[in-house]
């Protein structure tokens, strides 16, 4: 690992809100929770097979945030040989919140960014603990 | 397998690294959502990896529009790759250059000036749907 950077990659499922709440959860977390110590990456670049991205996921550790049970980026990840370190389905999350609805895909409602925020804290601290124990190391 | 010829697939990158990506997913669902509901369908554009059988065949099935952010093109390649050549390929940037004056720095939630570009995006998606379809004129 270069820059003791986590890389968090949604699968930004174009077809329901699950696949946007993981996506806005890996921004909410990226860009306001652990800004310094994580980074994203186009998934889609490692669906194509890009050098330089899947270089990227080999060489960090990864957390893929998918919104359904298709994995698509905890897949996309493994075919590129990626370090997995964590997996969220956002599924799973959701039936520990069934209260929560989320909806819309081009804006989330209210309820959805509530469980993005919810999804992006748990990851948060799942950084903080794979960048410890890469310190250990 | 045939093409269907009532419905056009529309494949976005939806690159999450760039405000372009996100530009080309909000394109892609004001089609699917506003602009052209009856006339498009859409598939997750890593489900060609992680998918099967029946999600590869989709661009065999649907003429395929790509919608990709930047010129890597990953949905273009993607599709061709896994599925079948898209019939056409829009790219974000690319249309961004017949408007210099607006900008795009958003990749979480689009300001009123990227949702703008968004939609002059979609327009140009809608566009190329109708062409497929042979329609001239929209309900």
């Amino acid at each position: 690992m270069t820059k003791n950077e986590v890389v968090i990659i949604p699968c930004s499922g174009i077809g329901k809100s699950l696949g946007t709440v993981g996506r806005v959860a890996t921004y909410k977390v990226i860009d306001h929770l652990r800004p310094q110590d994580t980074r994203t990456a186009c998934l889609a670049l490692l669906t194509v097979g890009d050098t330089q991205t899947a270089q990227l996921v080999k060489e960090n550790p990864c957390i893929a945030v998918d919104g359904c049970p298709a994995q698509c980026s905890m897949k996309n990840i493994e075919a590129s040989e990626g370090k997995l370190a964590y997996h969220v389905i956002v599924t799973n999350v959701l039936r520990e919140h069934r209260k929560l609805k989320p909806q819309g895909v081009i804006e989330l409602n209210p309820e959805g960014d509530q469980l993005a925020e919810i999804i992006a804290k748990n990851i948060a601290k799942k950084v903080d603990a794979i960048l410890t124990e890469a310190k250990r190391k | 397998m045939t093409l269907a010829k009532d419905k056009v697939g529309i494949i976005c990158c939806s690159g999450e690294d760039l405000p372009e990506g996100t530009i080309s997913r909000v394109a892609t669902r004001l089609v699917l959502e506003k602009l052209r509901p009856d006339d498009t369908v859409t598939l997750c554009l890593p489900l060609f990896l992680a998918g099967g059988e029946d999600e590869r065949a989709f661009a065999r099935v649907f003429p395929t529009i790509a919608v990709d952010g930047c010129d890597k093109k990953c949905a273009e390649i993607g599709t061709s790759k896994y599925s079948g050549k898209p019939v056409a390929t829009i790219v974000v940037s690319e249309v961004m250059k017949n408007y210099p004056r607006m900008q795009a720095r958003s990749h979480e939630k689009l300001n009123a000036e990227e949702m703008e570009i968004a939609m002059k995006v979609a327009e140009e998606i809608a566009k190329k749907v109708d062409d497929i379809l042979c329609k001239t004129t929209k309900k």
